[in-house]
């Protein structure tokens, strides 16, 4: 017997033994509730997130900055001011700012770059609140809406793009901090729980990983605000208990980049509503 | 060498599908990214994402230490483990509970004075009416039972929640007590929750 099949008994064994009939039951009764969750608030008649859509709309065509232009001489990718499909191949190496940036740096290098628009105070409301509209989670829900239908197309072929790809891989794995967590000790293996809450797996390509990033920004109902892919992950470095995460810094680009990989082809449907 | 099997088996299960799509990114390079993503942080925070020997270890071999590595790695985290001075390692179960069962303490978002729990139902099944728990772990339903409860037994798992890679080199699980995230009258307490044969977790 190889080692793989006797991994694979020991695996269903060890599963035999902790998965007992009553305990399935209960999962299964759980998970059904959450899905019955999900069904009642995907609903994108009655999606808030949409709302931030249309703010990002008028947002993208405001008059700011020094040079009082709007950002539709913004090159996200595909051409100054062309929004359709861009959100699908970002992150993305720019010529002009010799960088990979994801959509929140490139639309601030925008703004300081096109607009000369003083972002001191875009950032300190980089992530929205009771009472506190952000810029960024407007601009990210308009643009990335513009490549619903779409399928996220990873741009790895310029060397900087790799390093991303390689770093943002090194960073999934590296375990730090007083819990030794890694993104790998919650997102590593398939079909496995924090409390009852499903998490995907996104060591791998696949459809974990497509349905995710297919379906960010999303709207979280818990925190009545649309979030973008840079608020997830300082959340979970929050909850890996590291310190805080420099927003719109590379690393977390590198993850964004490691992470679309694994998620490429997922079809975009944003925002998207969750819990 | 069944637990180096094991262990094995539970990394390969785990896959390392991505291993062959890239070059791996050198040291230097993800140090340059994680210096840059943690700039702004105060000292004692920046000292959080400094990795110890084991974490790096651990990090670059993907949790799926070589077997030489893997009896290293166990050999140094087992010496690392300090028991209890009055050689007691069974708490209070109630305590022990209430440190399963809380999840807070340690995060940026946390004020100053935030108890700080164990958080064992976020990976763990333990008393079987909690029915919210997490499956990254073992269940741990009718642990103190299934060994009789007895008191090596109870050592054996004071030692693995103080520093689980002392039986396990590269375990997903935190080293409570080595890391003082945990103190050691917390550990004893959780200990006691799954040994008490009053506790839930036997019922």
């Amino acid at each position: 017997m190889d080692r793989m099949k006797i991994c694979r008994l020991v695996a269903a064994f060890v599963t035999t033994l902790t998965l007992s009939a009553p305990v399935l039951a209960q999962q299964s009764d759980a998970e059904k509730e959450i899905e019955r969750y999900r069904a009642m608030i995907n609903d994108p008649m009655a999606n808030p997130g949409y709302l931030a859509v249309d703010r990002g709309e008028a947002l993208w065509a405001t008059k700011r900055g020094a040079k009082n232009v709007s950002l539709e001489g913004c090159d996200l990718g595909e051409g100054a001011g062309k929004l359709e499909g861009a959100f699908a191949k970002l992150p993305r190496f720019f010529k002009d700012a010799d960088r990979v940036m994801d959509l929140e740096q490139r639309l601030l290098w925008c703004m300081q770059k096109v607009q000369e628009l003083d972002t001191t105070d875009v950032l300190k409301r980089r992530f929205g609140g009771p009472g506190v509209e952000s810029d960024m989670q407007d601009l990210v829900a308009f643009i990335a809406n513009k490549s619903n239908g779409m399928k996220y197309q990873p741009q790895i072929t310029h060397p900087k793009e790799q390093e991303m790809l390689a770093v943002g891989e090194a960073l999934f794995h590296r375990r730090a901090g007083v819990n030794d967590f890694s993104c790998t000790t919650c997102h590593g293996e398939d079909a496995r729980r924090i409390r009852l809450q499903a998490l995907p797996n996104f060591s791998k390509p696949g459809k974990d990983a497509q349905d995710t990033m297919g379906s960010w920004p999303t709207y979280r109902v818990s925190q009545s605000q649309l979030r973008t892919m840079q608020h997830r992950l300082w959340d979970c470095y929050r909850q890996m208990r590291h310190p805080i995460p420099e927003y719109g810094s590379d690393g977390i680009t590198a993850l964004t980049v490691y992470m679309v990989t694994m998620g490429a082809g997922g079809e975009i449907t944003v925002p998207s509503i969750k819990r | 060498m069944k637990k180096i099997l094991l262990a094995a088996c539970l990394t390969a299960i785990s896959g390392t599908a991505f291993a062959q799509q890239t070059v791996k990114a050198d040291a230097a390079t993800v140090d340059r990214y994680v210096q840059s993503m943690w700039a702004k942080a105060s000292p004692e925070w920046k000292a959080r994402v400094v990795q110890d020997e084991t974490q790096a270890e651990c990090s670059v071999a993907r949790n799926n230490p070589s077997p030489a590595q893997f009896e290293k790695i166990t050999a140094r985290e087992k010496a690392a483990v300090v028991f209890p001075a009055d050689g007691k390692v069974l708490g209070d179960w109630k305590s022990g509970a209430k440190v399963a069962n809380t999840g807070t303490g340690g995060q940026f978002s946390d004020g100053p004075g935030t108890y700080i729990g164990g958080n064992c139902y976020a990976c763990h099944q333990m008393a079987p009416a909690e029915l919210s728990f997490g499956t990254l772990g073992p269940s741990l339903t009718g642990y103190g039972k299934a060994r009789n409860f007895s008191a090596e037994e109870a050592k054996a798992a004071y030692a693995k929640i103080y520093n689980a890679q002392s039986v396990m080199a590269c375990s997903q699980m935190p080293r409570f007590g080595h890391n003082k995230f945990l103190t050691e009258q917390q550990i004893k307490d959780v200990t006691a929750f799954l040994f008490d044969p009053d506790s839930p977790v036997n019922k």
